[in-house]
């Protein structure tokens, strides 16, 4: 790969860095993991890759919406966007950083791993504000497809749950 | 590909689309009006997973199909006797016991039909499976919680999942029946044989309803036609609402 490709892929990458999730705005698409690869194509123009949450997530339009404003303002205006169903989004794509602003958020981030194909072993939550595992779930379905609503029983505030998946 | 062949993937493509845009659109129906808040959230979340399934089966039958005709030509502009869904979606929503019961028996199918269509020789539809059976698992754990808890609770919640079971049984066994034109896609691997689906299905079944307290209900002559275009009356009234905008303004888009 020649330096020119490399810092084509460099630029896209930082000129989408900062969209953030537009259900979720404390945390970014990186972090969110649904960006799943950048490549410069053979015209020298590039195309970025992204897949969706849930199939029917509303969000899903307004991520590429943003996505495209973001190259666009970046002069990356002939960068497609492309959507991608494989390998399915999991929760385990959540960065680090990302499980850490959605705690600071006041949602109790996804286990990793373990919670996906045994949904039925799902543990308690840990609750964002005051670190308890005493939560109960109210429902299953939040506010949004990605999110479950629970309650702390020490500190009685209800709470999102990012489910995994 | 024959054209034969050809017709009979899209038929049967079309036929994923539809159970997932006809049970979408009903369980839309509860929006607002559900028993509470977050059966309301939940219901209207179950909905709209489905509705993109069928974005996701709809858009891909249309591309197969090559006459130029995406997922909202195939949900808005067609007739009721060209839809291929099962006499089970289409049912009226009934009490939230008649509703949850449907999902159940809706969901344990459809997941078990995606496991397996996951691991189609058709990439496509093995993608969208893949990722669809994630979310369904989802749903068929929020509709057997709930079963459960009707069935296991007043006289008054018995009563009423009891009845929903009976209302929907009729229609469980079309979920499971084959089309003749599907033979091909079978040898193929590229559709999943349905039959093969039924007995898992009695055993997921048969431990809710044992939890639940409910029987299963006696053996009923299976209702069926969905699959070849003959519905209830139920489907044109739904689809006569959900297809105005695009009946009255062609094309219309914002
Ligand atoms: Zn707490």
């Amino acid at each position: 790969m020649n330096a020119m490709v490399i810092d084509r892929a460099d630029r896209i990458w930082a000129a989408i860095a900062d969209v953030p999730d537009p259900e979720i705005p404390a945390i970014t698409l990186l972090d969110l993991g649904v960006v799943r690869d950048v490549r410069v194509t053979s015209d020298g123009a590039g195309e970025i890759l992204i897949t969706p949450t849930y199939t029917g997530c509303p969000a899903t339009i307004a991520i590429h919406a943003m996505v495209r404003t973001a190259l666009d303002d970046a002069g990356l205006g002939d960068v497609q966007i492309r959507s991608i169903l494989s390998p399915p989004w999991t929760t385990d794509w959540i960065s680090d950083e990302g499980r850490a602003k959605l705690r600071a958020y006041g949602i109790a981030p996804p286990e990793r791993g373990d919670g996906r194909g045994s949904l039925k072993e799902e543990g308690p939550a840990v609750c964002p504000q005051c670190n308890s595992s005493n939560t109960v779930e109210i429902s299953r379905f939040g506010s949004t497809p990605c999110k479950a609503l629970w309650k702390c029983q020490d500190c009685s505030e209800p709470f999102d749950r990012f489910k995994c998946i | 590909m024959s054209d034969q062949h050809l017709q009979a993937r899209v038929a049967s493509i079309i036929a994923l689309g539809d159970d997932a845009l006809v049970l979408g659109q009903r369980i839309g129906e509860w929006c607002g009006h559900a028993p509470t808040l977050e059966l309301d959230l939940s219901l209207a979340n179950l909905g709209l997973d489905l509705i993109g399934q069928a974005t996701l089966f709809l858009n891909y039958a249309g591309e197969l199909e090559g006459q130029g005709r995406n997922g909202d030509a195939l949900a808005f502009r067609r007739d009721v006797y060209d839809f291929r869904n099962c006499l089970l979606v289409e049912q009226p929503n009934g009490d939230f016991g008649r509703t949850i019961v449907r999902q159940l028996l809706f969901s344990a199918y459809q997941r078990l039909l995606f496991e397996s269509l996951a691991k189609s020789a058709d990439s496509r539809l093995a993608e969208i499976a893949a990722k669809a059976v994630k979310e369904v698992s989802y749903h068929e754990r929020l509709a057997a919680d709930w079963v459960v808890r009707l069935g296991d609770g007043t006289e008054e919640s018995h009563n009423r999942a009891k009845d929903g079971l009976a209302w929907n049984w009729r229609f469980v066994d079309e979920l499971f029946a084959v089309d003749p034109a599907e033979a091909e896609l079978l040898t193929a691997g590229l559709m999943v044989d349905r039959n093969a689906l039924r007995a898992p299905w009695d055993r997921i079944i048969g431990t809710v309803l044992s939890d639940a307290t409910l029987q299963i209900p006696p053996p009923v002559r299976g209702v069926v036609g969905g699959r070849t275009g003959r519905h209830s009356e139920h489907l044109g009234h739904m689809l006569s609402e959900m297809q105005f905008l695009q009946r009255a303004y062609p094309g219309a888009s914002w």
